[in-house]
C-alpha cells in the first residue's frame, strides 16, 4: 500500500508586507490558514504549488505545508506552521493581533 | 567616537540609492527573488517567519545619543515600537515592510549608520569589547582598529563572495569580553617591548561544529595588521569549501589543513598583500585613533554615590551587580540590563531607547554601547551621578539588577521570529528568569551565565554558556539539550552535553536541579558555578538531572 497523502496547503510570505499568506481556491492569496485551499491529491497539490510559484511579484518562498483537515478548516500538523499562522509568543503581534 | 567623513557619507548614500532602485525593480518584477535575495542580504534585509527583518550594524557596539534616538525613531515609525539588540552588537527590527526599508536606511544614514554587510557571505560587522576605552584592565582601546577593519572590509572587492560569512572581534584586554576565541578571526591588542601590536587568533566559531580559535600569530605589528588579516581571509577564500555550506567556515579549513599549514600559507600570501599597502592605511589609522580620544573626565567628589549606597538598598543592589571599575578615578561603567525578569532578552522600546540616549547625553559623555550579552552600557559615568541615573532607569523599567546573574540570559530570537530556528528560545529565557525571581535566589547563586539558541547555528552562544540550552525539533516537538561548563572568556571552553534533552515544560525544573546541585556542592559562596563544575565535573549534575540510576548505569557501562 502506498503511504496515504498528507493534505497540504500552498503557503508563502507576501512580497510587500512579508507576512504569511496561503493560496485559496479562487486563486487569491489569503491571510488566514482557515481560508486556504486544502489539497488532498498529490498531483493537484504539485500543480497548485506551481501556480503559486508562478506569481513571484506577490509571493516569496512558496511551498507546500502539511495540514490536518478539521471541521473548522485546516489545522497545522507541526508547531512551526502553528507559529506562522499565529505570530510570536512573546508579544501579541502578527496574525493573532490582526484577526 | 568616529564621525563619517564626506567619503563615508557619500558611500552610504550611493549604496542606499542603489538599494532603493533594487527594491523598486523587485517590486516591478524586473528582478526575481533569486536575483534580489543576495542584494537585500548585503543590505541587512532578511525575510523571516512573520515579516521582513532589518539588521542594522552598530559598529563595535558604539552609539551616540543621536544615533540611539534615531534607532528609537525607526522602531516607532516603521516597526512596532521596539527593537531587538543582538549577540553581535547589532539591532534588529522585526516588522518592516519592503517598501519602507529604503526610507529606514536613509534615516540611518542621517546619523552615520547603515545595514551594509550585516548579512551575506561577507566580512560582517566587526565587534569589540563593550567596555572599550573605559575598562581599567585595558592595554589600548580596541575600537580604532575595529573601525580600520570596518573600513577595509566594507565593499572590499575580493571579499564580497566569500565561501561563507566571516566574523572578526577585537579586544584590548587580557580579560576577553568580546569572545574572540569564538570568531573566525579574533584580535587582541598587546604590547611588546613598548610597541603596540596584535595577537591574531583564527578558526574559532560556534554553530554546528564548535571550535575554539587557535593562535596564528602572537604579535603582528601595527603596520602589518591589515595586510596580515587580508592574507588570512584571502587564503581561506581560495581554500574554503564552497561545496558544502556546513564545511565552509574558516574553522573547518583550519581543522582540515592544520594551523601550521595555514600559518605558512598566510606567511606566503602576506608577502604579496603587504606590497599592496603603501602606508595610507597607517595614516588613516592615526586619524581614526584621534577620534577615539578619551572624553574630558571631571574631578568631583563621590559623596552622593556613597550616601545613596548607604541609604538605598535598591541602589546598592544595582550598584553591586551592574557597575564595573573604570580606568578614570571617580568614574564607573554602568550596565543597563535589557533582561527585566519575564521580558524578552535584548528588547528595548522606543521610549526606553530615548531614555538611555538622554542619560548618555546628560551624564555619559554622549556614549552608549551595546554588549554581545544583549545589554546596554554607559561606559563613562561619574559615580556622583549614578543615584540620579538609577532613579531615571528605575522609572523606565531599566534598573534590573542582574548583570552576570542567572536571569541575565542571552537568547537568540528562536522560532518566535527566525526562519532557521528549530525551537523557541525567548519563552524559555522568560520562564527561567521569572522562576528565579520568584525564588529570590539569584544573588545567592552568583555569577552564572545561561545562553540559549533555538537551533544548531548557535546565535545564542549556547556552547559557551556556563549552562547552555539548545532548542531542537524532536519528531515535531520542541526539545532542549543542556550543556554545562562552556565559557566565553579568555579561558574559552565548549560546554558538554548532560545527556538526553528535555521537553519545554521540563527545562525550568531541570535548570533548578542543576542549580541545587551547585549550591549543595560548592565550597562556599565565592566558588562560582563554573569553578564548581570544573572541580567536580559532570557527575553530580548528571545525577541531579537524571537520578542515581542513570549514573549507576553509566558506571556499569564503563
Amino acid at each position: 500500500m502506498p503511504k496515504p497523502f498528507t493534505p497540504k496547503v500552498v503557503t508563502a510570505n507576501a512580497l510587500l508586507e512579508g507576512d504569511v499568506i496561503y493560496l485559496s481556491e479562487n486563486d487569491t492569496w489569503v491571510r488566514e490558514l482557515r481560508d486556504a485551499e486544502v489539497l488532498t491529491d498529490e498531483a493537484i497539490a504539485q500543480m497548485r504549488l506551481l501556480d503559486g510559484q508562478a506569481r513571484p511579484a506577490e509571493a516569496v518562498g512558496v511551498y507546500l505545508a502539511d495540514v490536518a483537515p478539521t471541521e473548522n478548516g485546516p489545522e497545522p500538523t507541526h508547531f512551526r506552521e502553528d507559529f506562522r499562522r499565529t505570530g510570536p509568543s512573546n508579544y501579541f503581534h502578527g496574525k493573532q493581533a490582526e484577526g | 567616537m568616529y564621525s563619517y567623513t564626506d567619503f563615508d557619507a557619500q558611500f552610504v548614500a550611493d549604496r542606499n540609492r542603489q538599494f532603493r532602485a533594487q527594491v523598486e525593480r523587485r517590486i516591478s518584477g524586473s528582478l526575481t527573488e533569486d536575483e534580489f535575495k543576495p542584494l537585500r542580504l548585503m543590505n541587512g534585509l532578511y525575510l523571516q517567519l512573520h515579516a521582513y527583518m532589518l539588521r542594522v550594524a552598530v559598529p563595535y557596539g558604539t552609539l551616540s545619543s543621536a544615533q540611539m534616538d534615531q534607532l528609537a525613531l525607526l522602531a516607532e515609525k516603521w516597526d512596532k515600537g521596539y527593537g531587538h539588540f543582538t549577540t553581535r552588537q547589532n539591532i534588529q527590527y522585526n516588522w518592516p515592510e519592503l517598501r519602507d526599508v529604503p526610507d529606514m536606511l536613509d534615516a540611518l544614514a542621517e546619523v552615520g549608520m547603515h545595514a551594509i554587510q550585516t548579512s551575506g557571505n561577507t566580512i560582517r560587522n566587526v565587534t569589540a569589547d563593550h567596555f572599550a576605552g573605559a575598562a581599567a584592565d585595558e592595554v589600548a582601546d580596541p575600537r580604532p582598529v575595529a573601525e580600520l577593519l570596518r573600513q577595509w572590509s566594507t565593499d572590499h572587492p575580493e571579499f564580497q563572495f566569500l565561501p561563507r560569512k566571516f566574523k572578526i572581534a577585537v579586544t584590548g584586554s587580557e580579560n576577553d569580553r568580546a569572545v574572540i576565541k569564538a570568531h573566525d578571526i579574533g584580535i587582541q591588542v598587546v604590547e611588546k617591548n613598548g610597541r603596540t601590536g596584535y595577537r591574531v587568533l583564527v578558526g574559532g566559531g560556534l554553530g554546528r561544529t564548535p571550535m575554539i580559535g587557535k593562535e596564528l600569530a602572537p604579535f603582528v605589528p601595527q603596520e602589518d595588521l591589515l595586510p596580515y588579516v587580508e592574507a588570512v581571509v584571502s587564503v581561506w577564500n581560495l581554500l574554503g569549501r564552497r561545496d558544502n555550506k556546513y564545511k565552509s567556515r574558516i574553522k573547518i579549513t583550519v581543522h582540515e589543513h592544520g594551523i601550521d599549514e595555514i600559518r605558512s600559507l598566510v606567511a606566503d600570501r602576506f608577502l604579496e598583500t603587504k606590497q599592496a599597502f603603501n602606508g595610507a592605511d597607517l595614516a588613516l589609522f592615526d586619524e581614526i585613533k584621534a577620534q577615539f580620544a578619551p572624553p574630558a573626565f571631571r574631578n568631583a567628589p563621590e559623596d552622593a554615590f556613597d550616601a545613596a549606597y548607604e541609604a538605598d538598598p535598591n541602589f546598592r543592589a544595582w550598584a553591586d551587580t551592574n557597575l564595573t571599575a573604570h580606568r578614570a578615578p571617580g568614574y564607573a561603567i554602568a550596565q543597563i540590563s535589557l533582561k527585566a525578569h519575564g521580558e524578552t532578552p535584548g528588547d528595548a522600546t522606543a521610549d526606553q531607547m530615548r531614555v538611555m540616549a538622554d542619560i548618555a547625553r546628560r551624564f555619559g559623555h554622549d556614549e552608549l554601547r551595546i554588549s554581545h550579552e544583549q545589554n546596554v552600557v554607559l561606559p563613562h559615568v561619574h559615580k556622583s551621578d549614578l543615584p540620579e541615573i538609577h532613579a531615571i532607569l528605575k522609572a523606565n523599567g531599566l534598573a534590573t539588577a542582574n548583570i552576570g546573574l542567572i536571569s541575565d540570559i542571552i537568547a537568540c530570537p528562536g522560532m518566535d521570529y527566525c526562519a532557521l530556528a528549530t525551537a523557541r528560545s525567548i519563552p524559555i529565557a522568560q520562564e527561567i528568569a521569572t522562576r528565579f525571581e520568584e525564588l529570590k535566589t539569584e544573588n545567592e547563586i552568583g555569577e552564572l551565565k545561561i545562553k540559549i539558541s533555538g537551533c544548531i547555528n548557535a546565535c545564542g552562544h549556547h556552547h559557551v554558556g556556563h549552562i547552555g540550552i539548545l532548542g531542537l525539533d524532536r519528531a515535531g516537538v520542541e526539545n532542549y539539550q543542556i550543556t554545562l561548563g562552556g565559557d566565553g572568556s579568555e579561558d574559552a571552553a565548549i560546554g558538554t552535553r548532560t545527556g538526553p534533552g528535555f521537553p519545554a515544560e521540563e527545562v525550568v525544573p531541570a535548570i533548578e536541579r542543576i542549580v541545587e546541585a551547585y549550591m549543595t556542592n560548592r565550597e562556599g559562596p565565592d566558588e562560582t558555578f563554573l569553578q564548581t563544575y570544573k572541580r567536580l565535573g559532570m557527575a553530580p549534575f548528571k545525577t541531579a538531572l537524571y537520578g542515581e540510576q542513570a549514573e549507576g548505569k553509566r558506571a556499569r557501562a564503563a
